[in-house]
């Protein structure tokens, strides 16, 4: 096993507790929008995919790291924008509920 | 500093946003701003990936073809997000998931015909195939998810003669092949694998059916964030372990709480076909048993004299468009001094907190919308529970009937008020396919319709009074 490897294993570890230490406070109603944000937080395969489209030399390689690409925009456009799209809703609110917020605020 | 640093410092920042994101995801307040900060992190990082040299000082080539092929997704995914209906949001994300899914697997493949003349070590190999196995389930398991959604296909769970076996046989399938890959670092054998991968993810989710399509949509997308983890490991690239694991440790989370919320294990519901049971209730209750059903003046009244009316909303409200009316007959009613309240069932809708989206959308006061632990302890002072295109969710054979596949389910009581009113199209029984004892208690009045129409109705009936 290589110190590398060991790196790695350790940035896992403990991405995986934070992961769950951030998620476990969500109120249920947002439940929906979590999904969906935490679907386009993992669109950073776009990073991936250009890494290896970037360094294909034969031609197999160039379709697929082109392919990847596509895929992997979609998943990080789309999954942002229907994301702001829902929380949008969530902004909506009457301008009694906004003075209410803030009396239970204060 | 140089531009190897730099690089990996933006990533850093990426994967810091990453985490704030989705922390102020939690709270509704700073949800909107969170989703922001993750796409401006997300932003950066692909920005920075442009100008990444490899071991010997080598820019990225092919930059016009991946300039092509991010325009090819933008212009597909945003009109795509944008325009779609809201109460398709759940197969948007299940689709955008799958292709995230397939975008891992086809990067770590990728990945692995390039460094394979280097002899990778076995651990490089076995990063690889965890990342084309997952992620092509996930891809082909989404796609499926999103057939039943989008109604492409039944939503009931599909079985057939010999499922198990066949389910073994792919499964095994799939073991030998990473053990053979592992010793021989076969490309073809990769592909084969990536093919049995491709059918375990449709094998998996076709016997998976009914209200548990969501908690599969978050569990494919947790698959996908650790697809993604995976193909980091092989690329070396601490950031998409760091994204990939926090989606796959979070995504595992959430799955958990779905399923929870739902008083069922999550392998119950991924291996025990659901609805194929439903014999056990259905048998004996024929829908020809009598009902009894009301007109939209007569409910009207009723609830325009009531003191507290507490609606129960469902699916069934977001197919018929019928938000705004409710709020508006909700807003009737509190003018004449009705206490307005609503239930929102944890799997309301199509996923969790979708209700509370689609009643958002309709400018439902945020504070009125209670959860169900909440609202079922004061339920039984409700007058009237008005359930509009629900109906599994108050389905009192969860608490009552250890023979229904819906037994131990957590719902909403509204058996313990003192009426309650169903606004339903038909006799047909909800999502899971079970009859509704609800609708032939004595203290129950139907009205028949479409649920925009008689909210429609409705509103007409208080505001004349």
């Amino acid at each position: 096993m290589s110190n590398q490897l060991l790196q790695y294993l350790t940035v896992f570890i403990l991405s995986a507790f934070v992961g769950v230490e951030i998620i476990s406070k969500v109120p249920s109603i947002l439940h929906t929008p979590l999904m969906s944000g935490s679907n386009a937080i993992h669109g950073v395969i776009l990073v991936g995919a250009m890494l290896v489209l970037g360094s294909a030399n034969t031609n197999l390689e160039e379709v697929l790291g082109f392919i990847a690409v596509i895929l992997a925009t979609l998943n990080v456009v789309g999954g942002f924008v229907v994301t702001d799209r829902m929380l949008e809703l969530f902004k909506s609110k009457s301008p009694s509920k906004k003075k209410k917020v803030e009396e239970d605020a204060s | 500093m140089s531009r190897g640093t730099l690089i990996d410092l933006a990533y850093l920042v990426a994967a810091t946003t990453f985490i704030i994101a989705l922390k102020f995801l939690g709270s509704p307040k700073r949800a909107r701003l969170g989703n922001l900060i993750a796409a401006g992190g997300m932003a950066l990082a692909v920005l920075a990936t442009f100008f990444h040299q490899n071991a010997n000082g080598k820019g990225l080539l092919h930059i016009p073809l991946m300039l092509v092929g991010m325009a090819i997704g933008v212009v597909v995914a945003v009109p795509a997000a944008r325009f779609m209906q809201i109460t398709a949001m759940p197969q948007l994300v299940a689709i955008f998931n799958g292709v995230g899914g397939g975008a891992a697997a086809l990067v770590s493949i990728t990945e692995f015909m390039h460094i394979k003349s280097g002899h990778p070590a076995t651990y490089v190999i076995l990063e690889v195939l965890l990342g084309v196995l997952i992620g092509t389930v996930s891809f082909s398991g989404s796609a499926i998810a999103y057939a039943k959604l989008q109604e492409l296909m039944t939503g009931r769970p599909i079985t057939y003669p010999g499922q198990q076996v066949i389910n073994a046989i792919f499964g095994l399938a799939a073991l030998g092949l990473i053990v053979a890959i592992l010793v021989t670092a076969s490309t073809v054998l990769l592909w084969v694998l990536l093919a049995d991968a491709f059918i375990l993810g449709i094998i998996f989710v076709l016997p998976i059916g009914g209200a548990d399509v969501p908690v599969l949509i978050s569990l494919l997308n947790s698959f996908t964030g650790l697809a993604v983890a995976a193909s980091g490991f092989t690329l070396g690239s601490n950031l998409l372990i760091v994204a990939g694991t926090l989606v796959g440790a979070s995504g595992i989370l959430l799955t958990r709480m779905m399923s929870k919320a739902m008083g069922r294990s999550l392998p119950n519901i991924l291996f025990s076909a659901f609805g194929s049971v439903v014999t056990a209730t259905g048998g004996a209750a024929g829908s020809d048993r009598p009902v009894r059903s009301g007109t939209p003046e007569d409910i009207g009244v009723m609830m325009a004299y009531s003191s507290k009316v507490i609606i129960i909303p469902g699916y069934g409200l977001a197919v018929a468009q019928g938000q705004s009316a409710l709020r508006e007959l909700a807003e009737e009613l509190e003018a004449r001094g009705v206490e307005v309240e609503y239930a929102i069932h944890p799997v309301a809708g199509r996923m969790p907190g979708h209700m509370n989206v689609l009643l958002a959308e309709a400018n439902v006061p945020y504070e009125k919308l209670k959860e169900m632990d909440e609202i079922n302890s004061d339920i039984a002072t409700a007058d009237i529970a008005l359930v509009v295109g629900a109906n599994d969710t108050v389905n009192p054979a969860a608490k009552n009937d250890p023979g229904s596949p819906i037994y131990g389910m957590p719902i909403i009581n509204a058996d313990q008020a003192e009426n309650v009113v169903f606004l339903k199209r038909s006799m047909r029984p909800g999502f899971a396919g079970i009859e509704n004892e609800l609708l032939y208690d004595p203290k129950t009045i139907l009205l028949f319709g479409d649920a925009k129409d008689s909210l429609t109705k409705l509103v007409a009936v208080v505001k004349g009074m």
